[in-house]
């Protein structure tokens, strides 16, 4: 449904101290069982190429990353259109178990925050101690007055996951946040090799 | 007269010449000044007016102490009142005003109240005020008020233009206070190893120590304190940050800080203040220690100002107070104004020493220099007005009744002693002791704050402490003892450098001067600057049985100003003590509470504002509503459209063209904000049966089952359409406003009582976008789009089927709401605005017309259909809206269960669901009560019941309404009387609540 489908900003982007941008529709899958049961840990394998990830960690596969969220909680992150076969091919595999999968891309927006001083942008609104985050690694939280999910997607990136419904706020808030001008330097930069 | 010196000031810049203006006269300063440094170096001394006797009063001290030299600053939208400006920076452009003067800073009328004292003293107002009643408050308290009180609020129109944020920040060691026992615990901490932050409030690094000669490893102070900011922010594991006060110490090392980012550089495009938000594992505070006041008779006339304060204008920006100044002073710190005067080339009339022999190095030095020393004596009386124009003398120990020497100068420098700075401290419950030599609390080290694992979680350091000699040691092992606090391995931290004063001798208590001075001399005592609270208003509340420090402290007001009485609290305990007869550790202090000084309350709010004010949740339909005239509503976050108003078209119109057009043809509402939980697992089913008062557990895979949810006392709490999944999983639909709530009601059921039960939530309100298409043309719509069989057959009421609708990827529910043939429609959400505007245009022909919250409500209670919110507030349990039959008689046990059987909740008398029909068609007032003839014991109307929903039914012509009524359905055809405004009553009919379509064959077509 690709022509007809639309994500809650399409295109929105606010250029800052860092830039923030919509990041477009993203397949995500849920999936609560115990993840050390090992017929989970084939489904995910199965269906995604990746291993379970370690508490508050993302595994990257190919054509999807499975990122942890609770200790019975793990979101696949995916194209858009594969959701619903990766969500169907995990419950068939689990099928009868104690396991419970549902797509749920669209109850979420996704920003992509870029720049170096990422972290400082976020320290605004989110109650983190973002260098004990790095790549690689997810932490749920709340970003001011909403509830976020901010994965470290890259070396001078972050992705942030909220609420469809509140993308609107969310955009505004990250603009906020990041005005040129309001750079706090409180997470210092790594040292360049000169 | 004030002015400024030849040479010197180490902070300002003379290169950088900035203009302001001060009620409209334009001055001149330096960059590094404060404001207040700038107006006296202008010659400006007397700065406002006192809030009861509109005293002239001009700047006392140089820092965040300050309780006279308050001004507004700036003007319009940025006007802001009650600014210091001794932690005002000087900018080009600044605009002040004095404060709590009429008409004007030099000619004040209402300065009259000087002339009563007698009537304003401590607790004026419960007193003298009190005959006739009326007229406090039409006569009394209207003059009161235009005569007290600082600045003006700024205007309601106006809107702050600045921005201001808040920020989260983490550290191992938050050291408070920037002076160089802050510098050296910062150092020390982060030399151990410990990730650092170091917070100073004023715009440079030091503290005090330059302008107190202090000399490190035998070099100026101002040398090291250089080589150690330097080093500090070199140190990968430190951040420094200059204008950022710690305003408030809380629990578990929650620290506020209050950086004043671009106050002195109103133009620039940084936030105004950033309010951080900071975990510290251990905070060591080294925040100095503030001068105490003398009371003398006259000690608030301008030109009367601390001593420390005077030699910080002089060293820090080359300010003279004065051409002639009396020092006096009870120590041996003052000697440090005369000197610093003297060499600066300010006449020092006299040094007036209680003590009688004062032999300390500094009075030593001072002779030297041949500054006059009077001893054994104290200033009997200020004299001047405006300004002081010279002292009378007498001895310390008399009553004052006479002088010994008159001295002519235009300043005085007054010296009382020191007290630290234990705010910070104390914030959390850090417990302080007496200090007999200093005459001061200070931090009991063995009592600090505790944190969660019962050990202390903030240390004090430097004079702070009550260390007012050397304090580089002290706040090296204070930093260490942090560290280790932490577990930190300590790695070795270098030794401290040495610190150097000169020898000081012991001070003398005197807390008042002189020291039997009669009630005329103390009715001239300040001790609480701000809110003229006197030596004589103290006596009189220990006089009259107040003799706890917090009920004096309200009665006198003492401390209560803006300052939070950092200059007089330690002076009025004193002579409370004194008046009590008790040592002053028996009387205590005042309760030290967060924020250290004020903060302003944009930064409290940060980012929220304007569009981030709240967040604001949208449909995937919301900008459609928006380019169609909704007239919106909030739900909740949400935002709906209540109706859709066409061009001329008013709201009442809108509304009941959306009813007809759904009874008709077909309407389109947005249901997108409905609760859609998914519950599975293999005890989803034993689960709902636990939290619905009907039975879920026995619904077909495909089938659709309504159902009513109760709290824990039997109380009716939220209600909606179950569908069953498979054999596993359900799809519960709450209310839209109780989504969030039942979802976390569900957690804690599961998390916290049924932990062993096997049940997962995933909460997909937001997944999809459900859209309810409504009416007698609802099939025709569907069945053109094509894609499923949406027969009365193949899909009957209440079943539900997944599917394509055209190229949509649907799940159709056969419920209805409206009583009419209705679907409702799930898409994923990022097709919900596809599919929205494929309807439309397909139901262009059939008529087809969205319709709002308000249409909704009236379709559902033209069927007699409950909402909750409406029929339910809390109070109302499902049988006394007469739906008995949702409530399992099988279930051993469900939700609320236990509580509808308790003896109130099947009284006979409970007021029950009906219908209501006024007869004269008209339609009642929402929440209306029913009245019945006579009063109850308390002389009130007895009233039987209310109404819950009211509405003009476009479909009935006529007003229609539910209501709870006493007996109500017993009593079928009765009419009851129903308030109206004023005494007016509407006559009521009770009827069936179901006027639309009672066999329900609409919906099942």
């Amino acid at each position: 449904m690709s022509d007809l489908a639309q994500s809650a900003l399409p295109g929105a982007e606010f250029e800052g101290f860092v830039t923030i941008r919509e990041a477009g529709l993203q397949g995500m899958v849920t999936l609560r069982a115990d993840l050390a049961a090992k017929p989970v840990i084939k489904a995910i394998k199965d269906a995604t190429g990746c291993a379970i990830p370690k508490q508050r960690r993302v595994t990257l596969g190919e054509a999807a990353s499975v990122a942890w969220m609770s200790p019975d909680e793990v979101m696949i992150f995916c194209a858009h259109d594969k959701a619903a076969s990766i969500a169907s091919a995990l419950a068939t595999a689990l099928k009868g178990s104690f396991a419970t999968v549902a797509v749920v891309s669209d109850a979420r927006a996704v920003f992509s925050v870029q720049g170096a001083a990422w972290r400082d942008a976020l320290a605004k609104i989110c109650p983190v101690d973002f260098s004990t985050l790095s790549e690689g690694d997810i932490r749920r939280t709340r970003a001011a007055q909403v509830a976020a999910a901010i994965w470290v997607s890259g070396k001078e990136e972050a992705t942030l996951v909220c609420f469809q419904s509140v993308a609107g706020y969310m955009f505004d808030l990250l603009s906020t946040v990041s005005a040129k001008g309001s750079e706090p330097d409180l997470y210092r930069l790594p040292t360049e090799t000169s | 007269m004030s002015h400024r010196l030849a040479t010197g000031g180490r902070l300002i810049d003379r290169a950088q010449e900035q203009k302001f203006t001060f009620n409209g006269k334009t001055m001149r300063g330096f960059k590094g000044d404060t404001l207040a440094a700038s107006l006296l170096a202008n010659g400006q001394v007397l700065l406002g007016r006192s809030f009861k006797y509109h005293r002239p009063r001009g700047v006392v001290a140089s820092g965040a102490e300050e309780p006279n030299a308050l001004v507004g600053l700036g003007r319009g939208d940025s006007y802001e009142p009650n600014q210091r400006t001794t932690t005002t920076e000087l900018f080009d452009g600044l605009v002040a005003e004095s404060q709590n003067h009429w008409p004007n800073l030099n000619f004040d009328l209402l300065a009259l109240n000087n002339l009563v004292p007698q009537f304003l003293t401590a607790g004026f107002y419960y007193k003298t005020f009190i005959q006739p009643r009326a007229f406090w408050k039409h006569v009394y308290e209207p003059i009161i008020r235009r005569s007290a009180g600082l600045g003006k609020a700024p205007a309601t129109t106006a809107k702050d233009p600045d921005r201001y944020e808040q920020i989260y920040a983490f550290c191992d060691v938050l050291v408070i206070g920037g002076g160089i026992a802050g510098l050296q615990a910062a150092l020390s901490a982060a030399q151990a190893g410990a990730k650092v932050m170091l917070w100073e409030q004023t715009a440079y690094w030091g503290g005090r120590a330059p302008v107190d000669m202090v000399e490190i490893d035998g070099e100026p102070a101002d040398v090291w304190i250089r080589r150690t900011v330097e080093t500090l922010e070199n140190m990968p594991n430190v951040q420094t940050r200059l204008r950022c006060m710690g305003a408030g110490v809380h629990d578990h090392g929650y620290v506020l800080g209050y950086e004043r980012v671009a106050d002195h550089i109103p133009t620039s495009d940084a936030p105004r203040h950033r309010l951080w938000r900071m975990r510290a594992g251990q905070i060591v505070t080294a925040t100095g220690a503030i001068e105490r006041p003398l009371s003398f008779a006259g000690n608030d006339v301008p030109g009367v100002m601390l001593a420390s304060a005077m030699r910080d204008y002089v060293v820090n920006f080359a300010v003279a107070p004065g051409k002639e100044v009396v020092v006096v002073t009870n120590n041996d710190d003052a000697y440090r104004t005369a000197i610093t005067l003297r060499k600066a080339g300010v006449g020092v009339a006299a040094v007036v020493d209680a003590r009688q022999d004062p032999q300390g190095a500094l009075p030593m030095h001072a002779r030297e220099l041949g500054i006059r020393i009077l001893t054994g004596k104290g200033i009997r009386k200020v004299k001047g007005g405006k300004r002081v124009t010279g002292v009378e003398i007498c001895r310390i120990d008399s009553k004052g009744t006479a002088y010994t020497d008159k001295l002519d100068c235009d300043a005085v420098a007054m010296s009382g002693g020191w007290s630290p700075v234990v705010h910070l401290w104390s914030h959390c419950g850090g417990k302080l002791i007496w200090d007999e030599d200093g005459s001061f609390f200070r931090p009991d080290p063995d009592r600090p704050p505790l944190g969660a694992n019962g050990s202390g979680f903030v240390q004090t350091c430097g004079s702070a402490a009550g260390q007012m000699g050397a304090v580089l040691a002290d706040a090296h092992a204070s930093a260490i003892k942090a560290a280790e606090a932490l577990g930190t391995t300590v790695a070795a931290a270098a030794a401290p450098a040495t610190d150097t004063m000169p020898d000081a001798a012991p001070m003398e208590p005197v807390w008042m001067m002189p020291r039997n001075a009669e009630y005329d001399l103390r009715m001239k005592m300040w001790l609480d600057f701000q809110n003229d609270v006197k030596v004589a208003d103290v006596q009189l509340a220990a006089r009259e049985g107040y003799q706890s420090v917090e009920h004096t402290k309200r009665y006198t007001t003492l401390g209560m100003a803006t300052d939070q009485g950092k200059l007089s609290n330690i002076n009025g305990l004193a002579i409370l003590s004194d008046a009590l007869g008790q040592p002053i550790p028996a009387t205590g202090t005042t309760t030290f509470r967060p924020p250290y000084t004020p903060i302003s309350l944009a930064a409290i709010a940060g980012e929220a504002r304007g569009t981030v004010f709240q967040p604001l949740r949208r449909t995937p339909l919301h900008d459609w509503h928006t380019e169609n005239g909704a007239d919106w509503e909030p739900v909740g976050q949400w935002r709906r459209p209540y109706t859709y108003r066409q061009a001329g078209e008013s709201r009442h119109d809108a509304v009941n063209r959306e009813v007809k057009n759904t009874r008709q043809n077909i309407g389109l509402l947005d249901a997108s904000t409905l609760g859609k939980i998914l519950v599975s697992g293999p005890d989803a089913g034993r689960f709902l049966d636990m939290l619905y008062t009907n039975m879920m557990s026995t619904l077909k895979p495909g089938k659709c089952r309504y159902g009513l949810m109760c709290n824990e006392n039997g109380f009716l709490m939220d209600d909606g359409v179950v569908a069953r999944i498979d054999e596993q999983s359900f799809l519960v639909h709450t209310t839209s406003g109780g989504a969030d709530h039942i979802h976390a009601w569900m957690e804690d059921w599961l998390q916290c009582e049924w932990w062993d039960w096997k049940v997962h939530t995933v909460n997909l309100t937001e997944q999809f976008a459900q859209i309810a298409v409504v009416g007698p043309k609802a099939r025709t719509l569907l069945e053109r789009l094509g894609g499923m069989d949406v027969s009365r057959e193949a899909l009957p009421f209440m079943e539900w089927r997944d599917g394509k609708l055209g190229a949509f990827d649907v799940r159709v529910f056969r419920i209805s709401f409206s009583g009419e043939l209705s679907f409702e429609i799930a898409v994923p959400a990022s097709q919900g605005r596809a599919f929205w505007d494929k309807l439309m245009e397909e139901g262009k022909d059939l008529g087809i017309m969205p319709y709002g919250t308000e249409a909704l409500h009236i379709l559902r209670a033209e069927k007699g259909f409950i909402m909750i919110g409406d029929e339910t507030d809390g109070t109302v349990i499902p049988q006394d809206l007469g739906l008995n039959w949702a409530i399992s008689k099988k279930k051993e046990d469900f939700l609320g269960k236990r509580g509808m059987e308790r003896e109130a909740m099947i009284d006979p008398m409970r007021w029950k669901l009906v219908g209501l029909e006024t007869l004269d068609g008209s339609v009642l007032p929402h929440g209306a009560l029913a009245v019945r003839a006579g009063k109850n014991t308390n002389g009130q109307a007895i009233t039987e019941g209310r109404v819950t929903s009211t509405y003009y039914s476009a479909t009935l012509g006529r007003g229609i309404a539910m209501g709870l009524v006493e007996r109500g359905p017993e009593r079928m055809g009765e009419e009851i009387s129903f308030a109206g405004e004023g005494d007016k009553r509407i006559t009521a009919r009770i009827i069936d609540p179901v006027l639309y379509d009672k066999e329900g064959e609409k919906q099942n077509v």
